[in-house]
C-alpha cells in the first residue's frame, strides 16, 4: 500500500468482513482444544458457604474443575485498583460474578458440567441504591468503604452571586457497548509451562501483566496476541476470559478456548457508569456564566474498573466546553451491588454532556435568548482557563462548531399528513415516520423539534499516567523492492488503526510496500486502543521509528553515494532537493537491514489537587457539535430521529473516510442511548440481557449524518491531529434530547427517553 | 439428540405420535433462540421443513387455507393482497433474515403474547387446522391461545394450516415498539372491516396473558356505524366515538409492567392506535364505496 496520510485507502480487512471471512477471536480453533465455561454467582450480593465440585468432575468430557483455590498467584486483579477476585472467594458482589470453571471436550459438556457445581450461598441484601452508598447505615462492600473517588474541583470565588439562576436534575440510565463479538479467546499451552493467549482485547500489554500476576509467572512466559477483535468501546479493558482460559490451559495442558453467549456477554464487561447529575447555573443578564455547581453521582458498581478515572472526567469537565469564572463540582463514584461499570466511548463526558447542554438550554430559556447564541457566548477558545485552572492549547474552535452546524441546510419540513380517502391513503412512506412500518403514524400527532449540543473531552491519559507507546519499524529490501515492516502492540479494535499505521510508515519512509504486522506482545506496549489516543500515541511511535529508520538509511546514502543536503525518501528511492533520484532503496540496501524501536510519550499530565482539582491533568482536548432533527408522534411518545448534523475539529484527517466512520458511529451510538439503550437493572439483576431487549439503532433508526469535518491542526501531536473517536458519542445525544424537548415541550430529564417519558399515561 | 425429518406430512404424524416431546423445527427462529439461551434441551427435533405440504396455500370452500410452513416474506409477496391485516403484520416482524424464515406456524406454535401473526388472525376471525394420527380438528384462532407461550395443541398434535376468509373490506395492523424496525412489540392492534356482515374485527397483541379481542369495541363501534346506516352513507365518525372506541380497547386489555414498558403505556397506546386504525380503515372503505 503506498497511500499516504491524508489519503483514505481501502481497508484490508474490509472485504473480508463483508463477506464474512474474517477470523474474529470467536473462530479461533486448536488441535485437541478444550471448551472452558464459567459459573456465575445467580444473586447479586451472598457469601459463599461451600462450593461442591463433585458432580461437574464426574460427567464424562470433563477435564478439569477450578475454583479461587486453585488460582496460584494474585487472586484479585483491576485496572486501577485490585480489587476484583479472579474467582469469588468468601462472597459475591454481582449477579453473574464468576466463582467456578469448567474445562470439557465439548461445548455442551462444559456448559452441563457448570450447572453441576453446587455452590451454597448465604444471599445478602443487596446494596443497590448509589445514594445510599454514600451514607453510614450501607453496608461496606469493600475494605476501604464504599466510596472508590471523591473529586472536589474549587475553581473561583465560591460565594459568586448571578441575576438569573436555573437549576436542574438528570439521571442517565445504564449503556453498554454491545460489541457485536463476544468475550473469546483461545489459550496454548507451551511445554515450558508458558502460555500463548490468543484474545480480543484493547490492551495486551495490560492484559499481559495482569495475568503474569494472576497465573504466578514471568511475563516472558505470557505471550499474547491480538484475535480478530468484534468491537470494544471501552467493554475490553478489563479482563473477561483471559484469565480463566489460560488456568484452564495451564491446569489441562491442552489449549482451552472460551467464548461468552451473548447473556454472558453483558456480564462479562463493565458498563457505561449510570449517573445522577444536580446543576445549578448562574449567569448575568446577557447570558455570561457567573458560577456552575454541580453534584455528580456516578453508580460504579461491584468493582472499580476505571471508575477512578471516569469520574475524573465526568467532573473535569462538568461544565462543559464554556468559559466559566466560577464552579464548584463535587462528584463521587460508588460501589454497589450492581453490575460494575467503567470504560465505554466518552468516558465520564457524555453523563455531564446531558447535564450542562440541558442546563445551557434552560439558561437560554430563562433569559430569552436563542440557545446557539448563549453557548457561542461562552465558548472556550484557545487559551481559555478550564475549571481545572488548565489552560487550553491548540484550537478550540467551540463558536465556529456551532456556527457551522447552525447555518447548515435544514432537512425537508414534514411530509403533509397522510389523510385522504381510499386506498391511496395508505401511500405515505412509512419508514420516513416514528414508528417505521410498524404503522403507528401517517402523520397525525408528529411534531418536529431541532436541538443543539456541544461537547469535548481530553484525548489520552490523563493524571500523570504514563501514556506512551512503542513502534519497531525494519526496512528490507525483498524481491528487489524495499518493504517498511511496523510492528506495534497497538489494537485494531475495527477503528482502521492497521491501515493508519502503514499510511503513516508509507508517507515517511516514501515506499509503497508497508506490511503492518499482528500485534503481540513480542514488542513492547502500545498502551491501549482507549481514549481517542491510538492514532495520536502509537501514530507517533510509528512516525518516530520511521524517522529513525530514515535518518539512518540518508546517512548511509550520504557515505555511499555522496551527500546532497536536502535529499529525502520517495517512491521507493533516495531523492535529492530537485526531486532527482539519486539511488533506489533496493539497490542502496542490498542485503541490509535498518530496523529502529522507539518509544513515543507526549506530554506529561499532573493529578488533580485533591482539595481544589486544579491541575493540567490533560494531555489534549477534542470539540464536536451536533445538532439533531426530530420528528416524535406526541401522543405515542414514539421518536424517529430525521437527521443529525455534527461539526468536529480533528485537527488534521489521516484518513478522512475513516473519520467519517468514526463520526457517523460515533453518533449512532449516542442516539442509542438518547433513545433506546439501556441495561435495565432491578434488585442487582440484569433484566434485559440480550439483543432481544437491549435494543442497538438499526439501519431504520440512524439518520444520515451531515458532516463538516475541520482540521485546525495542534502545536503538540504528531501531524497536528486529535483523537476522533469520542466526541461524536458525547454531544450527538444531548443534541437529539434537546431536540425531543422542543418538540414536546417536556422537561425530559432523563435518558434513554422512553415512549412513556413522553405522553401521560 | 435425535434429528427427525420427515418427508411427508403423514410420515411427520406418525413421527410426532411415536416422539411426543420431540419438538417441531420450522423456520427455527424461536426454537434456536431458545437453545441458544438454554431454555429448552429436547430429547428430539422434528424438522418440518422438507414436508412439501405445510408451504403451500390455496382455496378452501370459500376460505384461503396457508401451511403452517408459509413465510412471512411468501405471505406479504404472495397473499398480500387478500390478507392486508397479516401482510402489514408480517412486514412488522423482524429483519428481512426473519421474515424469509419465519413462518406462522412457528407463530403459533410458540403463541407468545407478543406474536406479530395473531392479532390479524384475531380480528378476521382465522381457524387453526390441528392434526395427529387420530384425525384433524380446527378452532377458532380465541380458542387456540390458552396462556403466555401456551396454546391448544396437543402433544401428539402438529400445526397443519390456518384458515382464513380473504379480506372482506379495509384492514389495518400497527404496533409500537421503541425501535423503528427489528422490534419486539409494546403493544399491537389490529382491525379488520367485513361491510357485508356489517362487523368489525379486533385484535390485541402484547397487552395480556395471550393475544385477545375486544368484543366490546366492536359491539360499540358496529353500533355507531349501523345507527347511522353508515355502511351504506359513508360518513366521518364523530371524534368521540372515535375516542370511546380507542377506550373499549384499551379496556379489554390487561396489560402488566415489564422491561418493554409500563401497563399504563400499553393501555394508552392501544386507544391511541385503535383510534387512529379506525380512522385509517374507515377512510379507505369511503373512498371505496
Ligand atoms: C431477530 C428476531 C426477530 C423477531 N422478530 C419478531 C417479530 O417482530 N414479531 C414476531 O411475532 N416474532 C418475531 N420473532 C420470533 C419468530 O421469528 C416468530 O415467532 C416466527 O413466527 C417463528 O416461526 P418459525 O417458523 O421460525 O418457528 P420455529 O422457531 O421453527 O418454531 C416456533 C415454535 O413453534 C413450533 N412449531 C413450528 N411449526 C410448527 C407446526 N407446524 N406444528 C406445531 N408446532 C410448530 C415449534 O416447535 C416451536 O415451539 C423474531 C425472532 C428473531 C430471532
Amino acid at each position: 500500500m503506498s497511500a499516504r496520510i491524508g489519503d483514505s485507502p481501502r481497508r484490508a480487512d474490509g472485504p473480508p468482513k463483508v463477506r464474512g471471512d474474517f477470523a474474529y477471536s470467536s473462530d479461533l480453533k486448536a488441535g485437541g482444544m478444550l471448551w472452558g465455561a464459567t459459573v456465575r454467582s445467580p444473586h447479586p450480593y451472598a457469601r459463599i458457604l461451600a462450593i461442591d465440585t463433585t458432580e461437574a468432575r464426574a460427567l464424562p468430557g470433563v477435564l478439569a474443575v477450578l475454583t479461587h483455590l486453585d488460582v496460584p498467584g494474585r487472586k484479585l486483579y483491576g485496572l486501577e485498583i485490585q480489587d476484583q477476585p479472579v474467582l469469588a472467594m468468601d462472597v459475591v458482589r454481582c449477579w453473574g460474578e464468576a466463582v467456578a470453571l469448567v474445562a470439557a471436550d465439548h461445548p455442551e459438556h462444559a456448559r452441563r458440567a457448570a450447572q453441576l457445581v453446587r455452590v451454597t450461598y448465604e444471599v445478602l441484601e443487596p446494596l443497590t441504591d448509589p445514594e445510599r452508598a454514600l451514607t453510614d447505615d450501607a453496608p461496606r462492600l469493600h475494605p476501604g468503604g464504599n466510596i472508590t473517588r471523591y473529586v472536589k474541583i474549587r475553581h473561583g470565588d465560591q460565594k459568586a452571586r448571578a441575576d438569573v439562576v436555573v437549576n436542574g436534575e438528570y439521571e442517565i440510565g445504564m449503556q453498554d457497548q454491545a460489541p457485536l463479538g463476544p468475550e473469546s479467546g483461545l489459550a496454548i499451552p507451551d511445554s515450558a509451562g508458558g502460555v500463548d493467549l490468543h484474545v480480543a482485547t484493547q490492551w495486551l500489554h495490560v492484559d499481559r501483566d495482569q495475568l503474569a500476576g494472576i497465573l504466578s509467572l514471568p511475563p516472558d512466559k505470557v505471550r499474547l496476541r491480538l484475535a480478530g477483535v468484534g468491537g470494544a468501546f471501552g467493554a475490553r479493558e478489563d479482563l473477561s476470559m483471559q484469565a480463566h482460559a489460560c488456568l484452564l490451559a495451564l491446569r489441562t495442558g491442552r489449549p482451552v478456548k472460551m467464548s461468552y453467549s451473548r447473556p454472558e456477554s453483558f456480564v462479562g464487561h463493565v458498563h457505561r457508569h449510570p449517573g445522577k447529575l444536580i446543576y445549578e447555573h448562574g449567569a448575568t443578564r446577557e447570558g455570561k456564566l457567573v458560577y456552575v455547581k454541580a453534584r455528580v453521582l456516578l453508580d460504579g458498581g461491584a468493582y472499580a474498573s476505571s471508575s477512578t478515572a471516569v469520574i475524573a472526567n465526568a467532573c473535569c469537565f462538568a461544565v462543559g466546553p464554556y468559559e466559566c469564572p466560577n464552579a464548584t463540582v463535587d462528584g463521587w463514584v460508588v460501589y454497589t451491588n450492581n453490575p460494575p461499570c467503567g470504560a465505554m466511548r466518552g468516558f465520564g463526558s457524555v453523563q455531564n454532556c446531558y447535564a450542562h447542554e440541558a442546563q445551557m438550554d434552560k439558561l437560554a430559556a430563562a433569559l430569552g435568548m436563542d440557545p446557539v447564541e448563549l453557548r457561542k457566548r461562552n465558548a472556550m477558545k484557545t487559551g481559555s482557563r478550564l475549571i481545572t485552572g488548565q489552560v487550553v492549547e491548540g484550537s478550540a474552535p467551540v463558536a465556529e462548531l456551532l456556527d457551522r452546524i447552525k447555518k447548515m441546510p435544514l432537512p425537508s419540513p414534514l411530509p403533509p399528513q397522510g389523510a385522504g380517502l381510499g386506498r391511496g391513503a395508505r401511500k405515505v412512506d412509512l419508514t420516513q415516520l416514528p414508528g417505521g412500518v410498524s404503522n403507528t403514524t401517517h402523520g397525525e400527532g408528529v411534531v418536529r423539534g431541532v436541538g443543539y449540543a456541544v461537547g469535548f473531552k481530553n484525548v489520552g491519559y490523563s493524571e500523570g499516567f504514563d501514556d506512551y507507546s512503542t513502534a519497531r519499524v525494519r526496512l528490507s529490501v525483498v524481491n528487489g523492492r524495499p518493504r517498511a515492516e511496523v510492528h506495534t502492540a497497538a489494537a485494531e479494535v475495527g477503528q482502521g488503526l492497521v491501515t493508519v499505521q502503514a499510511q503513516i510508515a508509507a508517507t515517511e519512509l516514501g515506499v509503497s510496500d508497508v506490511v503492518v504486522l499482528d500485534a503481540d506482545t513480542q514488542v513492547g506496549s502500545a498502551g491501549s486502543s482507549s481514549a481517542s489516543r491510538q492514532t495520536y500515541v502509537t501514530g507517533g511511535a510509528v512516525k518516530a521509528a520511521c524517522e529513525a529508520v530514515r535518518e539512518r538509511v540518508l546517512a548511509l546514502a550520504q557515505s555511499e553515494i555522496g551527500g546532497s543536503t536536502g535529499a529525502r525518501l520517495e517512491s521507493d528511492a533516495v531523492v535529492s532537493s530537485r526531486g532527482e533520484v539519486m539511488v533506489t532503496l533496493g539497490t542502496l540496501l542490498g542485503d541490509a537491514v535498518i530496523e529502529e524501536t522507539r518509544e513515543f510519550r507526549p506530554r506529561r499530565t499532573h493529578r488533580l489537587d485533591s482539595e481544589t482539582g486544579q491541575a493540567d491533568a490533560h494531555l489534549q482536548y477534542a470539540f464536536a457539535a451536533h445538532r439533531a432533527v426530530v420528528d416524535v408522534d406526541i401522543e405515542l411518545g414514539l421518536v424517529r430521529v430525521v437527521e443529525l448534523a455534527t461539526a468536529q475539529d480533528v485537527g488534521k484527517a489521516i484518513n478522512p473516510q475513516a473519520v467519517e466512520g468514526q463520526l457517523e458511529g460515533g453518533a449512532a451510538q449516542g442516539l442509542g442511548l438518547a433513545v433506546m439503550e439501556e441495561i435495565q437493572v432491578k434488585d442487582g439483576v440484569i433484566r434485559n440481557a440480550s439483543f432481544t431487549d437491549y435494543l442497538l439503532p438499526t439501519i431504520l433508526d440512524m439518520p444520515p449524518v451531515r458532516m463538516d469535518i475541520l482540521e485546525l491542526g495542534d502545536p503538540h501531536s504528531p501531524y497536528g491531529l486529535k483523537g476522533v473517536g469520542e466526541p461524536p458519542t458525547i454531544s450527538s445525544g444531548p443534541a437529539i434530547v434537546a431536540a425531543i424537548r422542543a418538540a414536546t415541550g417536556r422537561p425530559i430529564t432523563r435518558v434513554p427517553v422512553r415512549p412513556h417519558d413522553i405522553v401521560d399515561t | 439428540m435425535d434429528f427427525l425429518q420427515p418427508a411427508t406430512w403423514t410420515e411427520a404424524l406418525a413421527m410426532k405420535a411415536a416422539h411426543p416431546d420431540a419438538l417441531p423445527i420450522a423456520g427455527g427462529t424461536d426454537v434456536m433462540v431458545e437453545i441458544n439461551f438454554d431454555r429448552q434441551r429436547p430429547p428430539a427435533f422434528l424438522d418440518l421443513t422438507r414436508i412439501a405440504e405445510l408451504s403451500g396455500w390455496g382455496l378452501d370452500d370459500g376460505m384461503l387455507r396457508v401451511g403452517a410452513g408459509v413465510t412471512y416474506a411468501r405471505l406479504i409477496g404472495e397473499l398480500g393482497d387478500r390478507l392486508p391485516g397479516l401482510a402489514m403484520a408480517s412486514r412488522t416482524v423482524g429483519s428481512p433474515q426473519i421474515r424469509n424464515r419465519g413462518t406462522v406456524g412457528g407463530n403459533l406454535g410458540s403463541a407468545s403474547p407478543a406474536g406479530d401473526a395473531h392479532p390479524p388472525l384475531l380480528a378476521s376471525r382465522a381457524i387453526v387446522e390441528l392434526a395427529s394420527t387420530a384425525g384433524t380438528r380446527r378452532l377458532p384462532a380465541h380458542e387456540f391461545f390458552l396462556g403466555p407461550k401456551r396454546n391448544a395443541m396437543r402433544k401428539d398434535e402438529l400445526i397443519r394450516a390456518f384458515l382464513v376468509e380473504p379480506a372482506q373490506g379495509p384492514q389495518q395492523f400497527s404496533k409500537v415498539g421503541t425501535r423503528n424496525a427489528m422490534v419486539i412489540a409494546v403493544c399491537s392492534f389490529a382491525l379488520a372491516l367485513e361491510p357485508e356482515r356489517r362487523r368489525v374485527g379486533t385484535g390485541i397483541g402484547s397487552a395480556a396473558p395471550t393475544p385477545v379481542t375486544a368484543p366490546e369495541a366492536e359491539r360499540f363501534i358496529e353500533g355507531v356505524l349501523g345507527e347511522h346506516d353508515m355502511w351504506q352513507k359513508p360518513a366521518p365518525v364523530a371524534e368521540s366515538a372515535l375516542v370511546r372506541f380507542g377506550e373499549l380497547v384499551a379496556a379489554a386489555a390487561r396489560p402488566i409492567d415489564d422491561v418493554r414498558g409500563t401497563a399504563a403505556y400499553r393501555r394508552h397506546a392501544l386507544a391511541v392506535m385503535a383510534r387512529r386504525s379506525f380512522v385509517w380503515a374507515w377512510n379507505e372503505y369511503r373512498g371505496a364505496v
